[in-house]
């Protein structure tokens, strides 16, 4: 077990100029689970790569535990990696398989055979040791490849996007299984993957990145209740936060026929760099509809208050609904999403009026997408 | 205009025919076809085979008949006189000397050449295809560019060369020439099979623990079984068959058995006696080598191509 430390890791490729990943600094503490998340493209594979050995580290340093494996090759760091394709070796059975690098590290027969057994027991691969890959089906061969690495016993486990290639039921049982086996071994465990939602669900920690560049570390609760910036925002949360952006009033912001509280210091610190709006973000569950009633503070006497949304689609979930709207802020249509009871679900075609709750919104810098709301 | 009033209904009509009377051509061959076409199909192939075949028998029947008898009359004639048929010729082979240390010496030129190149050729080639070092791509074209220099070009400066260190004549100066011919194709195939293998594969072992030479060895090579078969095989073949480079590079004393056969063959006639069964044993034994890895053989061709 051990800590992991990326002290401003760079990678730069042979012929890029911009970097893959670019000064990033995290630090994963023993036996925890660090989710990292982003669009494709944002580095996330490439920082595992690089704290596997399989890539280069440019500047910067990496440091598992107190040793620094910055330029180690990937056999001395003592790591275990599970590949989104699992890379099992195809000429060999799951047991050769799963002990392969024990075989390696020179481990004596009737002690790799008693690791393997174990390990093949808590992922109910019991039967199937005695099979090549291509007998199993996807689902068990992602299994072997947890196998192969928990055998090892290493003091770090990292994930490439081990579960993008399961059909959709599976994933999400697998997600909880992998999440609570990692609980178990306490092992650090670095995860990559695209899906935010399997970020927030398994994570003890998500590092969002985009670019190459790290954009906020923290506890899923956090990530969602105060994303740092207006990419972080948008990325999680799903169906994603509304961003609306809207002008700068006395008192506040407005918001369609509405006039929404957010924090004095927040909109003065965008005017004061010149901003005349700024960009306002409210989940789709906090939405308020105000029809008829006039809860908020309205600013003309006729209209009633709060932002009137058109609604074009529906989507029943059930338990709850998801209204696809459209509503007029300033002079452009804008999309939004409301979260609405799955007794109350409106008619299409229909107008809402909304407001956001009291608390609830969060509000960015439209010129630079920093959070100016705390 | 009632020119063309009577032909046009005629066009369409014709038109509308041809189908109607194509269709049941069609169908009517391709019942045939479905009918006679896996019989049919067989016989012709049979025939073909059999017609492939012929050279092959008439060299055994050959073989296993009297010279008296193989000068006056034709092979077939065993077929109405079966008496004829005795091992005599593989006797007086066995005794004779020339023969079987021509044979000797062909398996001490085949193996180590085959076994050379599939060994340097499967280490080059993994080093081709995921060793990164200095210029590695312009060697591979350097080695790929080889591939067209033909052998005729380069006897006499080998032979010249061999001289001056001493082999010419012997043994191993076969081998070498044969190695060097063989490893520009073993790189380029096996290098292009290796390059084949999933990346992740390889990270996951270098991860597990394993050393380049581990990896190769645990790895790659059992992944590239099929490939290195083929390779084998081809090499063991070419050079088994050989004649033209142990003809100039082979003294008497390490002459292969095409050599040694071909020495047999007179101004005005031929030892047929030992030439009809010598050229029997030496084709046997490339045979057996190919059926013993047919399987793969196959298997490997496939893998090649495709993948």
């Amino acid at each position: 077990m051990a800590t992991v430390t990326f002290d401003k890791a760079t990678r730069i490729y042979p012929g890029g100029e911009k970097p893959a990943v670019d000064g990033l600094d995290i630090e994963v503490g023993d036996g925890e689970f660090l989710v990292l998340v982003g669009p494709s493209g944002c580095g996330k594979s490439t920082s595992l790569r690089m704290l596997a050995g399989l890539e280069d580290v440019n500047a910067g340093a990496i440091r598992i535990g107190e040793r620094d494996v910055t330029h180690l090759p990937p056999k001395d760091r003592d790591i275990a990696m599970v590949f989104q394709n699992y890379a099992l070796y195809p000429h060999m059975t799951v047991a050769d398989n799963m002990g392969f690098a024990l075989k390696i590290a020179g481990v004596n027969k009737a002690e790799i055979r008693k690791r393997v057994e174990e390990a093949a027991k808590i992922l109910d691969l019991t039967e199937y040791l005695a099979r090549k890959p291509k007998a199993l089906s996807g689902g068990q061969r992602q299994r072997v490849a947890m196998g192969r690495a928990i055998v090892r016993e290493p003091q770090v486990f990292l994930m490439d996007e081990p579960l993008s290639n399961l059909d959709a039921k599976l994933r999400v049982q697998t997600r909880t299984q992998i999440a609570s086996l990692q609980r178990r071994l306490g092992v650090t465990t670095v995860y990559v993957t695209h899906d935010q939602v399997e970020a927030m669900t398994m994570g003890d920690r998500v590092a969002v990145l985009k670019d190459g560049l790290l954009q906020q570390v923290d506890s899923p609760r956090n990530m969602y209740d105060k994303p740092a910036n207006l990419f972080v925002a948008g990325f999680i949360g799903s169906p994603a936060m509304n961003l609306i952006e809207v002008p700068i009033v006395d008192g506040g912001v407005k918001f369609g026929n509405a006039l929404v509280n957010v924090e004095r210091d927040a909109v003065q610190a965008a005017a004061d760099k010149g901003d005349r709006t700024v960009t306002v973000g409210v989940r789709p569950e906090h939405f308020d509809i105000v029809n008829g009633e006039s809860e908020g503070k309205s600013l003309s006497k006729d209209a009633p208050a709060g932002l009137a949304v058109t609604v074009n689609v529906v989507e029943e979930l059930g338990a709850d609904g998801y209204v696809y709207g459209s509503a007029k802020v300033g002079d452009e249509d804008k999309d939004v999403v409301i979260r609405v009871g799955g007794r109350a679900i409106p008619e299409k075609g229909s107008v809402l009026h909304v407001v956001p709750r009291a608390g609830e919104t969060h509000v960015f810098a439209t010129s630079s997408g920093e959070r100016l709301s705390d | 205009m009632s020119a063309d009033a009577t032909a046009g209904p005629a066009v369409p009509q014709q038109s509308a025919d041809r189908p109607a009377a194509v269709r049941p051509r069609e169908s009517l061959g391709s019942r045939l076809a479905a009918l006679a076409g896996g019989g049919l199909v067989r016989v012709v192939l049979l025939v073909v085979g059999l017609f492939w075949l012929l050279p092959t028998v008439g060299l055994l029947l050959s073989s296993l008949r009297t010279p008296v008898d193989i000068s006056s009359s034709g092979w077939w004639k065993v077929f109405t006189s079966p008496s004829q048929l005795t091992v005599t010729n593989y006797r007086t082979l066995l005794d004779n000397h020339a023969i079987t240390d021509s044979l000797v010496n062909t398996a001490l030129i085949t193996i180590p050449a085959t076994l050379l190149v599939v060994v340097i050729g499967a280490l080059a080639g993994y080093a081709f295809a995921w060793m990164d070092f200095p210029g590695r791509d312009w060697w591979f074209i350097a080695v790929v560019a080889m591939l067209v220099v033909p052998v005729q070009v380069a006897l006499i400066p080998v032979a010249k060369l061999f001289g001056d260190i001493g082999i010419f004549g012997d043994i191993s100066g076969v081998v070498l020439f044969h190695t060097a011919f063989g490893l520009p194709f073993a790189i380029f195939l096996l290098r292009n099979f290796f390059a084949e293998i999933p990346r992740e594969l390889l990270e996951a072992a270098r991860l597990d623990g394993a050393g380049e030479l581990r990896l190769f060895t645990r790895v790659v090579m059992p992944l590239g079984g099929p490939a290195i078969a083929s390779l084998g095989i081809f090499q063991f073949l070419w050079v088994w068959n050989d004649m033209l480079v142990a003809l100039i590079f082979a003294d008497s004393n390490s002459q292969p058995v095409t050599v040694a056969l071909q020495q047999q063959v007179r101004q005005f006639g031929n030892n047929i006696d030992i030439l009809a069964p010598g050229a029997f044993v030496s084709m046997v034994i490339p045979l057996a080598v190919f059926f013993a890895f047919q399987r793969q053989f196959v298997s490997g061709v496939m893998a090649g191509a495709v993948k």
